[in-house]
């Protein structure tokens, strides 16, 4: 361990077939894997090849079947009652073991913390090179390498990776990024379990408990509107103004880094570069400037409205609709128009 | 017990901006700071520090001359010595062919408990020099760290998810990467600034080059990288957007109508 070298010239053409990790917590296999198995179906398509889904742990088999049915050809299941917990060392171990057995040519990794954990050790271990927060793969039709598209300075610039002679080709994607197939519910595939001769004394880390955090999460991914507020709020308070439009709406409030930097918002409501990728149909931002880390994690909204004071503020290259005003201004009139939708139609008419 | 910290000199990404002629990055007045997560990090160990007897914290860093602004002011903060790794041979580096560069380094630094990294440097954001500094070493890692004890010949750290935290035990010699949440930074005390200014005050600043650690010319530097950048660009922006002009209860009632058309209200 920790020998690997990368560069060894070693035969491309031995490797195939791409691998999706699918993550597992407490038995359920996490979103994000099934929306790496949509962008994987596509890649192994256009490289003529398979997809597997590596599963670790004990699951049930219901979840094996939507691998297959969001995509997957077949499951790579390593089923041991002792690797439902995460631990970077047996993880690790288990699945470079599989990699230098099998030779995947792709291996795709949700950015999750523990994917984010996972992934780079892998590659270390395997001697590869990986790519984080991958927002684009595609496969170059010229030579069929892994084109892997990710943010670089903060979202200001994108850079194209390549990883031309080491193999698999690593990328971790954020959640939300990627877009599952749907579900085929006839799809059929087959579930290999995975017997790996595995050396648990390696693993120096000793897991004490679990805690899981009571508070409500709060699921911007799932939200069909997202209010949000950045530095332009200019206090705690004017969260509890966006509250409030945001039940007018059924939706929820989420916030620039700025703002969660500040401390007026909780991290879990970032949305961003390095919050979360969102994509509701409606999309209000409050005070936010638009800094190009924020606008990569809400590009995709169907509708963009931006509040903002500053009439030259880049959030107003992104929105559908743009209002130059005070949000303490503007803000409390669209609450009071919520109200009265008909009677405004009407006067329209 | 010997602490050896990696910190990063990062352009301020807030204040980043682009040639949108050339694609290029206008580094010109841009402030460069400690990464930020590595503060948390430095953090951690002098706190160990001062909870602890005979704990000695070594900040290591890799880049430019520069970068010797960003380890006086760790060096301010509280750490006792500090070791600048700059070579011409290093430019380039991945993050494999970094991690094989800083490993080199701890290893030569040596006699160590643990070895701290910020869980992500803001210009970059992959996270993973930490995890494969600890894999070329072959040492256990947690990484995400909110919390840290010794517990012990252990160290007990709780290890942040999504919905909730891990809480392990882990031996040492560790590597930890930390977030924000593990702590807040110190600010670098009066004698520390005083030092700062005073080349014969300040602790040693050991400068070291590819030739004073043990590392495979092969896996470093732009070469030694597996991953190479193919193209760069800026994002282009798609939308032609609306200004919905008048004053706010028009342009809110235009808003209105708007939103109606799309069946969103």
């Amino acid at each position: 361990m920790g020998k690997a070298k990368v560069n060894q010239g070693i035969d491309l053409s031995s490797y195939k077939d791409v691998w999706v990790f699918a993550e597992q917590r407490e038995g359920e296999v996490v979103n994000v894997s099934l929306e790496l198995l949509g962008i994987g179906r596509k890649l192994a398509d256009a490289r003529n090849s398979k997809l597997f889904a590596v599963l670790i742990g004990a699951c049930a088999e219901s979840y094996t079947e939507s691998l297959i049915q969001y995509g997957a050809d077949g499951v790579l299941f390593v089923k041991d009652d002792k690797l439902n917990q995460y631990s970077t060392e047996m993880y690790t171990q288990v699945i470079s073991n599989l990699i230098n057995e099998r030779k995947p040519e792709i291996f795709l990794v949700g950015a999750t913390t523990i994917g984010r954990d996972l992934g780079p050790r892998i590659s270390a271990r395997v001697g590869t090179g990986l790519t984080a927060d991958c927002t684009r793969l595609e496969i170059d039709e010229a030579d069929g390498k892994l084109l892997q598209t990710r943010p670089a300075f903060g979202g200001n610039l994108m850079a194209t990776i390549i990883t031309p002679d080491n193999r698999p080709q690593m990328s971790t994607v954020r959640p939300g990024v990627m877009e599952k197939c749907e579900k085929d519910t006839s799809r059929k595939g087959n579930v290999e379990i995975i017997n790996n001769k595995l050396d648990f004394s390696k693993d120096k880390v000793d897991f004490v408990e679990l805690v899981k955090h009571m508070k409500e999460q709060v699921q911007l991914e799932e939200a069909k509107v997202i209010v949000a507020g950045g530095r332009g709020l200019g206090n705690k308070e004017g969260f509890e103004l966006l509250d409030q439009l945001a039940d007018k709406l059924n939706g929820v409030v989420a916030a620039s880094r700025a703002a969660v930097d500040q401390g007026w918002v909780d991290h879990d409501r970032q949305v961003g570069q390095t919050g979360k990728t969102v994509r509701p149909k409606l999309y209000i931002a409050c005070g936010i400037s638009g800094a190009i880390q924020h606008v990569a994690g809400m590009h995709e909204a169907e509708c963009v409205i931006a509040i903002n004071k500053n009439e030259d503020a880049p959030i107003f290259n992104v929105a559908n609709y743009g209002i130059v005003g005070n949000v303490y201004d503007v803000v409390p009139k669209l609450i009071d128009a919520l109200d009265q939708v008909d009677d405004i139609l009407k006067a329209v008419e | 017990m010997r602490i050896v910290v990696c910190v990063k000199q990062v352009p301020d990404t807030n204040e980043v901006r682009i040639d949108q002629a050339t694609g290029t990055l206008i580094r010109e007045g841009v402030p460069s700071i400690i990464n930020p997560d590595d503060k948390n990090a430095l953090e951690a160990a002098l706190q160990l520090k001062d909870q602890n007897e005979n704990v000695e914290v070594v900040v290591l860093c890799m880049g430019p001359a520069q970068a010797k602004e960003a380890i006086k002011e760790a060096l301010a903060m509280g750490a006792d010595r500090a070791v600048l790794l700059s070579d011409r041979a290093f430019a380039g580096s991945d993050t494999w062919a970094t991690s094989t560069i800083l490993a080199a380094a701890v290893a030569k630094i040596g006699d160590f408990d643990v070895v701290l990294c910020g869980r992500q440097a803001i210009d970059g954001d992959t996270a993973q020099v930490g995890p494969q500094i600890a894999e070329h070493l072959d040492l256990p890692q947690v990484t995400y760290v909110q919390n840290i004890a010794k517990n012990g010949d252990k160290l007990r750290v709780e290890r942040a998810l999504e919905d909730g935290h891990y809480v392990l035990d882990v031996e040492m010699p560790v590597v930890l990467t930390a977030i924000k949440e593990l702590n807040e930074p110190r600010y670098p005390s009066v004698s520390g600034i005083y030092n700062y200014f005073d080349d014969s005050e300040r602790p040693e600043i050991l400068m070291w080059n590819v030739n004073d650690i043990d590392v495979d010319m092969t896996q470093i530097g732009l070469k030694g990288s597996p991953t190479k950048v193919n193209k760069s660009f800026v994002p282009t922006q798609k939308f032609e957007g609306e200004r919905l002009e008048g004053s706010a209860k028009e342009a809110v009632r235009k808003l209105i109508v708007r939103l109606h058309e799309r069946q969103l209200v």
